[in-house]
């Protein structure tokens, strides 16, 4: 069996609590990522409120936080992270890929795919979701592309500039990314 | 010119929760397997009085801060507790919550009370808070809950497929929405709003639980 945690492109791997807080304070700072990944306004969380967040966030047995690293070195370019339902085998799944010179080449998917691996593969999930904001057509894109199917829309959840956004809601099973993968051999 | 009487209903008043006096009846519901199935999908777990009270306590505290909304149900009558309701993920930025609520005894149920209930907490949420959308989360197994939902106007926007697992079978995660200017005009025309007023709380409730 091959790597687990290793792609085409990526690779992931557990962070060093520092290591994240310095990746997360210069990402949290580009507003144009921040607002794609979340609805809370930015503010520019200390690092002592971003070790808290993630030390909450990490020390447990249902959530899980990856480092995304370049295959060479120990470059860090975004993190993953599963939030797991045991008792239904269910995960929510999130995704950042807070370098921009990776944006729109396949990185995120790639990522997207190992998570899902270690979630199906090792973990047993039954599935996974997420949810996107309906205006980033280029995030769709990838998850579509990693297995994930809409399952609908949430309508106009978030206010931004005066007008409302809707959040698409996603979710994989595990047969649908076991055929896509047997397919496409990853 | 402003209703007047936010938290008073028909039948039913809203009231704050009072954990000397609550506590012991609503540790008895936890002991009924449809009033915790129809609720949420967490593994049925019946809080006993220590716990109970823990969980007063912990949304007291979220209530305080304002990321709670949550009363308690009391007959007008006898004034006797009957359920509950909240709002939860109270998101203010954007003008959004989760609403849930609950009768807590079977004989409680089909008698008109959710009904009441619903139309005093949509009230507060797009009028008093002035909230844009609020949304539900109902387990695919409770045809009651869908339906009775679906009287108030909430949508259908999201079935999470086979994200739920009871008895060894899998049932979809169903999530509602509805938005403001939807109440507004169900709200408009005295018909409509007789009708949902009056709106039982659905043959119902637990019609569609396991």
């Amino acid at each position: 069996m091959s790597d687990l945690l290793k792609g085409q492109l990526v690779r992931l791997s557990f962070a060093n609590t520092d290591e994240v807080v310095q990746a997360w304070t210069k990402w949290d700072a580009d507003t144009e990522f921040k607002r794609l990944l979340d609805d809370e306004p930015p503010r520019l969380l200390s690092p002592a409120q971003l070790r808290k967040s993630i030390d909450e966030e990490t020390r447990n047995d249902k959530d899980f936080l990856f480092a995304v690293r370049l295959l060479d070195g120990e470059a860090q370019i975004g993190f993953t992270a599963l939030w797991v339902n045991w008792s239904q085998r269910d995960a929510f799944v999130a995704i950042g890929i807070g370098e921009r010179d990776y944006w729109g080449k396949g990185y995120g998917t790639d990522a997207m795919r190992l998570t899902l691996r270690y979630a199906f593969d090792e973990l047993d999930l039954h599935r996974v979701t997420l949810t996107v904001w309906g205006v980033n057509e280029r995030a769709i894109r990838s998850y579509e592309k990693a297995g994930f199917r809409r399952e609908g829309v949430q309508r106009e959840t978030m206010q931004r500039e005066g007008r409302r956004v809707d959040t698409v809601v996603m979710g994989v099973l595990r047969d649908e990314f076991k055929i896509l993968s047997a397919e496409s051999g990853i | 010119m402003f209703d007047r009487q936010l938290f008073i209903g028909d039948k039913v008043r809203l009231a704050a929760p009072d954990a000397d006096k609550d506590v012991e009846i609503e540790s008895k519901w936890t002991l009924d397997l449809d009033y915790l199935r129809a609720i949420n999908v967490r593994p049925a777990y019946p809080l006993n009085l220590r716990l109970m009270k823990k969980h007063y306590e912990e949304q007291q505290k979220e209530a305080e801060k304002r990321n709670l909304f949550w009363w308690t149900v009391r007959l007008r009558s006898d004034d006797r507790l009957i359920g509950w309701i909240k709002f939860e993920h109270l998101n203010w930025p954007h003008g959004t919550a989760t609403l849930e609520m609950a009768i807590g005894a079977p004989a409680d149920r089909n008698q008109g009370y959710g009904g009441d209930v619903m139309k005093l907490a949509l009230r507060y949420a797009f009028n008093e808070i002035n909230l844009h959308r609020v949304g539900v989360y109902v387990p695919g197994y409770n045809a009651g809950a869908l339906r009775f939902f679906a009287r108030f106007g909430f949508v259908e926007e999201v079935r999470r497929r086979e994200a739920l697992l009871l008895h060894g079978q899998r049932y979809d995660d169903v999530w509602l929405g509805l938005l403001r200017h939807e109440w507004r005009s169900l709200l408009q025309g005295k018909d409509r709003t007789e009708d949902v007023s009056s709106l039982p709380l659905g043959e119902g409730w637990d019609e569609g639980n396991v």
